[in-house]
């Protein structure tokens, strides 16, 4: 493999501390969180994991590309093959309770309830 | 300020913006949409990192298959109505609270962690493109990756088995 031209560092990187990413991520996750809690419908509580797992992904390829570390990116892609199977299933399972109850209001699925 | 600087805080900012309003909106399409606008940035921010590789799948997988199956998903529920009654406020500001205690301590704890500089002898800014991860991905991660597609040959099946119409379900 004759060596390529020169790469080099990408300005963000050398301008931008890694810290803000975390920042960033954190932001993120949080509002994840915040949705998960206040909001009833069931797709938008899913929505709020889709957050939740961008901000992961966020971080696990800020984390990667300042150390270039390929790890982290491959770890990246498993999650967005995880996630896309999750959403298949989940969604399928809200199809269903809106089939059972004819809502996905979440409050409603109180059967289980202690 | 740098305008790498200036690109980064304002695409921070859109994703930040877009993802409360993932939370905030009372219609659920317009959640969808501001859900796919932080996924684009988000692949904005891939890219400004040079992980150009995640970019294009995140746009490919997120904002193209996963959105248009909420989408899907949303339209096929027929959710139009919007009387979804909230919770209640003390429940919300609960959770606010929650996320912002969450917030903090993060906050105090990258305070005192030390992050290593950028190491700039031997950094290899081809990390990101698809070569590096391809050589990757068919050495040491190859039992996972077949195991990936498994894992989606499940989720399919399994999609296809809750969804199917049973012998005494309602119609509606």
């Amino acid at each position: 493999m004759q060596p390529t031209q020169q790469v080099s560092i990408p300005e963000l990187i050398q301008q931008v501390p890694l810290n803000y990413y975390l920042i960033v991520s954190t932001a993120l996750f949080v509002i994840g969180i915040i949705g998960v809690l206040t909001r009833r419908n069931a797709i938008i509580i899913f929505m709020s994991i889709e957050l939740m797992l961008n901000a992961v992904n966020l971080l696990l390829i800020a984390f990667s590309s300042y150390r270039s570390d390929s790890a982290g990116q491959v770890f990246v892609f498993f999650i967005m093959a995880v996630a896309a199977a999750e959403v298949a299933v989940g969604l399928a399972i809200i199809v269903m309770i809106y089939r059972n109850i004819r809502s996905i209001d979440v409050g409603l699925l109180n059967k289980l309830k202690w | 300020m740098k305008p790498i600087e200036i690109v980064f805080y304002v695409l921070t900012g859109i994703t930040l913006l877009s993802a409360i309003t993932v939370v905030t909106a009372r219609n659920p399409i317009h959640s969808v949409l501001a859900l796919i606008a932080t996924f684009f940035c988000l692949s904005g921010h891939y890219i400004l990192m040079n992980a150009q590789f995640l970019a294009a799948v995140n746009i490919i997988v997120y904002a193209g298959a996963i959105m248009v199956l909420f989408l899907f998903t949303i339209m096929f529920l027929n959710l139009r109505r919007e009387d979804e009654e909230s919770k209640t406020n003390l429940t919300k500001m609960a959770a606010v609270v929650v996320g912002g205690i969450l917030m903090v301590t993060m906050l105090l704890v990258f305070r005192a962690v030390q992050l290593p500089a950028v190491n700039e002898g031997n950094f290899d800014a081809r990390t990101g493109l698809v070569e590096q991860l391809g050589i990757m991905l068919y050495s040491d991660y190859l039992l996972p990756f077949e195991l990936a597609s498994v894992l989606l040959l499940v989720a399919m099946v399994g999609a296809v088995m809750l969804g199917k119409r049973e012998a005494g379900d309602r119609h509606f």
